[in-house]
């Protein structure tokens, strides 16, 4: 019960994007139309998935035994920087089909501060391994969530007639606002 | 001196990091909900900024180009753990509202952008100028930002009263909803301010 209500409060309460304001960067560039929102959320889902189940113990059973949790920034982001080209790596030389897919999206990662915000939100609020793992899989699900309905908004938006002043950025941050609200309504699903 | 004031000039408004490149806006909008915290964080992502450039800028000989990336990646996280633990120590009601944005100036696209593209081909003194620059250029908009947030949702700036008691505080703008749509109206004021000055311009010609 305890692991659901993690999953439920990562994914829709605390969703990353529109509550958190986190890895805005790749909402805005990467959510112009659903196939690539939804490659770009798959492939941050997997690495946030790897990074927390590589940052966790490295946290708990090398840098906290030896007072070293002053390394954490530094050690968290050489990780995931790391990681993501270790996966890049394989996925080329094993599954290139998947990696031609994947790929731009794969080097975007490195630079998503909602990966790196998960890992240490783990070690902050003190989860076991097991509910570390839930809450990124639900971080990341909710992350591809707000891409994904933002780019059918944004498919909605080039037929639409938008006032001038509005034109181009600053629609889409409005409707990030509205949608926004709208994911408010979830505030009260867990006490 | 007037080339050092052109690179400053540059980050304030026509290069300005938030409104004209669009980069580093996640830390942008989470912690404007106050005007005091915009501007901490203003100035944590300037330090940070400023010490990264000057370390990267004087080494830009030695570093081999082929792991320049990771390199440039630990010198931004070591300043970044300074400033964390610094405003722990001498600022804790802020660093606790500030949260996780704080180590996450690591990530942050503004200084892997200057670091990449102008403190490792520039001598000293220029990136001292464009760090200054991009820096107040990113602590005003911010600032900006958050006294619209904060005098609308609370009826302060800076924790000073300023509209009449009976004023009922608009919540949303305090909330996430209130922090797009703020930026929102931001970008497109500085859209209609840069189609202005291109008219200009042309006029002239």
């Amino acid at each position: 019960m305890n692991l659901f209500k993690i999953f439920i409060s990562a994914l829709l309460i605390d969703n990353v994007i529109l509550m958190r304001f986190l890895a805005l960067c790749p909402f805005i560039g990467m959510s112009s139309d659903e196939n690539k929102s939804v490659g770009m959320g798959l492939a941050v889902t997997f690495v946030t998935v790897l990074a927390t189940s590589v940052t966790w113990p490295i946290y708990h059973f090398i840098l906290k035994p030896l007072g070293l949790e002053f390394l954490q920034i530094l050690v968290f982001i050489l990780i995931i920087a790391s990681l993501v080209q270790l996966v890049e790596f394989y996925l080329k030389k094993m599954v290139p089909a998947l990696y031609t897919s994947m790929g731009i999206y794969l080097a975007l990662i490195t630079t998503n501060c909602a990966i790196l915000a998960v890992t240490f939100d783990n070690i902050s609020k003190g989860y076991s391994f097991l509910e570390a793992l839930v809450y990124a899989v639900g971080a990341a699900l909710g992350f591809l969530l707000s891409l994904l309905l933002m780019a059918g908004i944004r498919n909605r938006i080039k037929t639409s007639p938008i006032p001038a002043f509005l034109k181009g950025t600053p629609i889409l941050f409005v409707s990030a606002s509205l949608l926004a609200m709208a994911f408010m309504g979830f505030s009260g699903l867990v006490k | 001196m007037k080339r050092y004031l052109t690179i400053f000039k540059n980050g304030l408004v026509r290069e300005n990091p938030l409104l004209m490149l669009m980069i580093g806006l996640c830390s942008s909008l989470a912690v404007t909900t106050a005007a005091a915290n915009g501007v901490g964080m203003g100035l944590s992502m300037t330090f940070v900024l400023l010490m990264s450039e000057i370390v990267i800028s004087s080494f830009r000989k030695l570093i081999p180009d082929s792991i320049r990336i990771p390199v440039f990646i630990i010198v931004i996280a070591a300043f970044t753990t300074v400033i964390d633990y610094l405003l722990k120590a001498y600022f804790p009601d802020l660093s606790r509202a500030m949260g996780v944005f704080i180590p996450l100036i690591v990530v942050n696209c503004i200084i892997m952008g200057r670091v990449e593209g102008f403190a490792s081909k520039r001598p000293i003194p220029e990136v001292i100028a464009d760090a200054l620059g991009m820096g107040l250029g990113y602590t005003w908009v911010l600032l900006g930002i958050s006294m619209i947030r904060e005098l609308l949702g609370n009826g302060t700036i800076f924790n000073i009263r300023i509209m009449p008691e009976s004023y009922q505080p608009i919540i949303f703008f305090i909330l996430s909803p209130g922090g797009f749509l703020v930026f929102a109206l931001f970008i497109s004021f500085n859209l209609f301010l840069k189609s202005r000055l291109k008219n200009g311009e042309e006029e002239c010609k």
